[in-house]
């Protein structure tokens, strides 16, 4: 599997990303914000971070960087595509991803461990997991509440494509359990067609017991079992 | 004659500038220079200073830059060590961590800014640190912030710590550089003068450390990052002053404006430039800007640099020489590109989408030459401007308040009033000791995948990728202590200091200190500054723990009222494999709890005082430094030996407040617990005194008896005090002749309730 790490000027986790994905056994490079051509990638990974500053609005620049075009294509030809934190800030204003990530309820940075359910497996980033999974990890953003309006949250409900929700340790959707007051308790999503997958959490700071938690290695897990499927 | 004006040769007279003003006296003064210092500047010129020169001197000579009135005293701290690979005066301190990898780490204060705009203030603070530590060629891996505040009843002491805690929050969350500790405290002795202390520390290969020297005549000085604007013009002269009221709106100008994406640029940028080997030294332009950036390299390397300000790229237009020199706009670099190699410098940049600009060389005839489009504004020796400042031995004589305050008889105060639980809980809830989680759950904790101990613990730990090893660090000082007995109190600073890092099974290494005080001219704070140098040199001799660096702010005063002394103490230890490291939270139902150390009714300074009476007064606790380390080596065999399941330092709020810490741990998952304590002392000397050298371990109960043999092999006295209890509690601390009866949601809420509690309320920037 070979996976690219896209870096833009500002990115921060993207050398936790490429650790995250080499742990299993994945083949890493970085693909710095002005690179064309992504052809030779299995898989792409936007990082966390503040991509340019993010002075304006999470994502907002990096959506009209140049390698932006490419990644839209390579999304749109079915390639999966993770955006992690300020990945899936700016998957959503590339507009691979519906609805948006506005400033936490709490109006203040959250750092802490959340408690995540996972609601599909039938996804290439969590076919690892089971069903209604309780999985324990770091967020870290300021601007994690998912918006969307009532029939996008239908949609996506219907659809299946909440893919991990807020939850408190024993698997409870609360308003406490939720840290940023995303609606639904949505804390991950995927595209219509499954391959793009946006979180807030971050699965790649949950892949060691030295670091609390182990649960996150589901996410590259299942990436690497389900390409290695499609290349066989 | 001192060794720096000997240096000098004749000046060439250099014409006064168009449009400069007149040096007069009145001008002299309000450079913050002396009759004294002005003469001996021309002396030193052979001639009187142009308007851009005495800027220069001004900046140089200032305690922020020339530390005048510390540096005579700072010499008697210990700074060396077989694993000390760069001591004080670089922008950073350097241990060897083995495995072929140096650790840099600094700390440094931004208490000035942060009084007047309390987020950028901050932000700035910890953009200075980071650039301190990626120029010595280190990858910042954490961050630590040591914080003082009023008390939070007062709704400007609230906006000033929410501020602070966004802006060292923001800074560091956008650059990526977990924060892992720190500490904080609030007492009206900081009501007008909050401390904001950032730490930072790096990660390099021994080989990728670079020095700020201008070394290489011939050597190209290359501006790199931000533009030079207006902004904060003389803020290191402004930093050796006192605040007053009209401080706030009249200094706001001086404070800068931090941009982190740009840092984090720069940061990429720079150790990129470092490990090209295109450059022989890089500073950050940080206080003084420019003139102490390009004065201290120069110093460094004994030779001279030649700068021309008009290659200075600039924000504004129509800048003085004397204000491109003395601006500090941030995110600045100066780098010495080797000759030859300026392309190469400049496609790295240019990468990172950075300008950087020629402005001048290092030259051979050791002068700072400044130059206007070629035409010369400024011509002085270099090595005076860092080596010439004026130092100054001053009389210290203890306040009378002080002393009063320190032999009050406190013989009431044993005796409790009311109900011990509620005392208890009082004391829990309160901001000196309740969880700060409200704080560090505004920091990213755990980006760069290596931290293992967050904020919250004893010490923080990143581990070291690629080795066995960690790294604790931590930040103490209890400014009441040293206020009421500076000596013993910076020595309790440096003693706490190690048993975190010992708590979490780290071995004390080294040192950055941020010392804090008022205005030094004034007798009664010399005393202090002098008295709590003292203690910490013999502190840090008993320790082996060497001063690498630090910082010295003084004037942290508000209408002539100084803050607390507080000398804080940035420590760093070195776990030797990850698997020592110790959670100070208790792990196991039924586990035996123990005591090291002992409990004594010294009840001075300490939290339950200030809580139950508003006081601080009394001796402060004594710390037995042969004793502390027996203690600190007792701990850390028993950590290595793997005899214990937890440990956690006895300190704010007492052994009381340690037992339900350990309790509690991260909240989710706390433990009951049952103690007796059969100390023949009053249940509030028990409970509530601060007395030094004292840890709490939890073991399995058959390791009991190794435990408490170990201890004894090490002078440490040590009893089991009780048991670890249920999920479900209860609490129960029985003293003789008193006890603490409660539950665990009691516990709970008052630990980790109180702070959320006080700043949800609104917040504004009046009273």
């Amino acid at each position: 599997m070979r996976v690219g790490v896209v870096t833009f000027p500002g990115s921060n986790c993207d050398y936790d990303l490429y650790k995250a994905a080499q742990q299993i056994g994945a083949k890493v490079e970085f693909i710095w914000h002005r690179q064309k051509n992504l052809d030779a990638y299995d898989a792409l990974m936007l990082p966390g971070g503040f991509s340019y500053g993010d002075y304006l609005r999470a994502g907002a620049i990096a959506r009209i960087s140049p390698v932006m075009e490419d990644i839209i294509g390579f999304a749109e030809n079915g390639g999966p595509v993770l955006g992690i934190c300020n990945g899936f800030q700016i998957l959503c204003e590339a507009g691979l991803l519906p609805g948006a990530l506005v400033r936490n309820a709490s109006l203040r940075f959250e750092s802490k461990d959340i408690h995540l359910r996972v609601e599909q497996t039938d996804t290439p980033f969590t076919s690892e997991y089971e069903k209604g999974q309780i999985l324990r990890m770091p967020i870290a953003h300021g601007e994690g509440n998912y918006e969307a309006d009532d029939q996008l949250l239908e949609e996506l409900e219907v659809e299946g494509r909440v893919v991990f929700r807020y939850v408190s340790s024993d698997g409870e959707l609360s308003d406490e359990a939720n840290p940023n007051g995303s609606k639904n308790s949505i804390a991950g999503l995927t595209n219509k067609s499954g391959n793009v997958l946006g979180m807030m959490p971050h699965p790649e700071r949950a892949m060691e017991e030295i670091l609390g938690s182990i649960d996150g290695m589901g996410v590259f897990l299942s990436l690497a079992t389900n390409l290695s499927t499609i290349v066989l | 004659m001192s060794a720096g004006e000997s240096a000098s040769v004749t000046i060439p007279l250099v014409p006064p500038r168009t449009g400069d003003p007149e040096i007069t006296s009145e001008l002299v003064a309000d450079h913050g220079l002396s009759d004294d210092e002005y003469e001996r500047i021309c002396r030193i010129m052979g001639r009187i200073p142009t308007f851009t020169e005495l800027g220069v001197f001004s900046a140089m000579w200032s305690e922020h830059c020339g530390y005048k009135n510390s540096k005579r005293l700072l010499q008697l701290l210990p700074t060396e060590a077989p694993w000390v690979i760069q001591g004080p005066g670089e922008n950073a301190g350097v241990i060897d961590i083995g495995d072929g990898y140096a650790l840099a780490f600094k700390i440094e204060s931004h208490n000035h800014p942060s009084a007047i705009e309390p987020y950028q203030g901050a932000a700035t603070g910890v953009g200075g640190i980071l650039r301190d530590v990626f120029t010595m060629g280190a990858r910042p891996i954490a961050i630590l912030d040591s914080l003082r505040f009023g008390d939070l009843d007062s709704a400007r002491v609230r906006y000033l710590f929410g501020g602070v805690v966004s802006g060292v929050g923001d800074y560091g969350n956008c650059i990526g550089v977990p924060n892992i500790g720190g500490e904080v405290a609030f007492d009206r002795g900081y009501e007008g003068n909050p401390i904001v202390n950032a730490m930072c520390l790096g990660l390099m290969k021994k080989e990728d450390l670079i020095t700020a020297s201008a070394s290489g005549v011939g050597n190209t000085l290359m501006a790199v990052g931000a533009r030079t604007g207006r902004d904060g013009i003389h803020g290191a002269t402004f930093a050796s002053e006192e605040l007053s009221e009209e401080s706030e709106e009249a200094s706001r100008p001086q404070v800068q404006v931090g941009d982190p994406f740009t840092e984090k640029l720069l940061l990429e940028a720079s150790l990129e430039l470092i490990s090209s080997g295109s450059i022989t030294g890089i500073q950050d332009m940080g206080a003084a800007g420019i003139t102490s950036c390009a004065a201290e390299m120069a110093g460094r390397a004994g030779n001279g640099v030649e700068i021309d300000v008009a290659r200075v790229p600039v924000r504004e237009p129509d800048m003085t020489p004397y204000e491109i020199l003395l601006s500090e706009s941030q995110e600045r670099m100066l780098v010495v590109a080797t000759k030859g190699y300026e392309d190469e410098v400049h496609r790295i940049l240019e990468k990172w989408e950075l300008e950087a600009e020629e402005i001048g060389e290092v030259t051979a005839d050791g002068r700072f030459r400044v130059l206007e489009d070629g035409a010369v504004v400024a011509d002085m020796p270099a090595l005076p401007l860092t080596d010439g400042c004026p130092t100054y031995e001053r009389e210290g004589i203890e306040a009378d308040e002080v002393r009063e305050l320190r032999e009050m008889d406190l013989a009431e105060h044993l005796i409790p009033e009311g109900d011990l639980t509620k005392t208890f809980l009082l004391l829990l809830a309160s901001p000196n000791v309740a969880s700060k989680r409200w704080i560090y759950h505004q920091y990213d904790t755990t980006v760069r995948t290596s931290t293992a101990v967050r904020p919250g613990g004893d010490s923080g730990v990143i581990r070291i990728r690629g080795t066995e090893k960690a790294i604790a660090a931590t930040t103490d000082c209890n400014g009441r202590f040293v206020y009421l007995d500076p000596r013993q109190g910076a020595m309790i600073a440096v003693a706490e200091a190690a048993r975190n890092l010992v708590c979490s099974g780290a071995l004390p290494t080294a040192i950055t200190n941020n010392l804090n005080f008022g205005n030094p001219l004034k007798q009664h704070i010399y005393y202090q500054f002098r008295e709590a140098v003292l203690g910490m040199a013999d502190a840090c001799k008993a320790f082996e723990t060497p001063v690498t660096g630090g910082n010295v702010s003084f004037y942290n005063e508000t209408d002539g009222l100084a803050i607390y002394p507080t000398p804080v103490i940035g420590m760093v230890g070195i776990i030797e494999n990850v698997s020592h490291i110790s959670p100070q939270a208790f792990q196991s139902e039924g586990d035996d709890i123990v005591l090291l150390g002992e409990n004594t009714a010294e009840i001075g300074g300490a939290e339950y005082l200030y809580v139950t009476a508003g006081l601080v007064a009394g001796f402060p606790p004594r710390v037995d430094l042969t004793r502390e380390r027996q203690l600190q080596r007792a701990v850390l065999t028993m950590i290595q030996e793997k005899e214990l399941r937890s440990a956690h330092d006895c300190s704010d709020g007492g052994l009381a407040c340690a037992l339900a810490e350990c309790a509690l741990g991260d909240g989710e998952a706390p433990f009951g617990v049952n103690i007796v304590l059969d100390d023949a002392l009053p249940p509030v000397a028990t409970l509530f005194a601060e007395s030094q050298g004292r840890v709490v371990v939890s073991c399995a109960p058959n390791r009991t008896e190794n435990v408490i043999r170990l201890a004894m092999d090490y002078g440490v006295p040590a009893r089991k005090i009780g048991t670890v209890g249920g999920r479900e509690g209860p609490f129960h601390v029985t003293a003789v002749s008193g006890q603490i009866k409660t539950d665990l949601t009691s516990l709970h809420q008052a630990y980790f309730g109180a702070l959320p509690a006080i700043m949800n309320t609104p917040v504004s920037s009046e009273e």
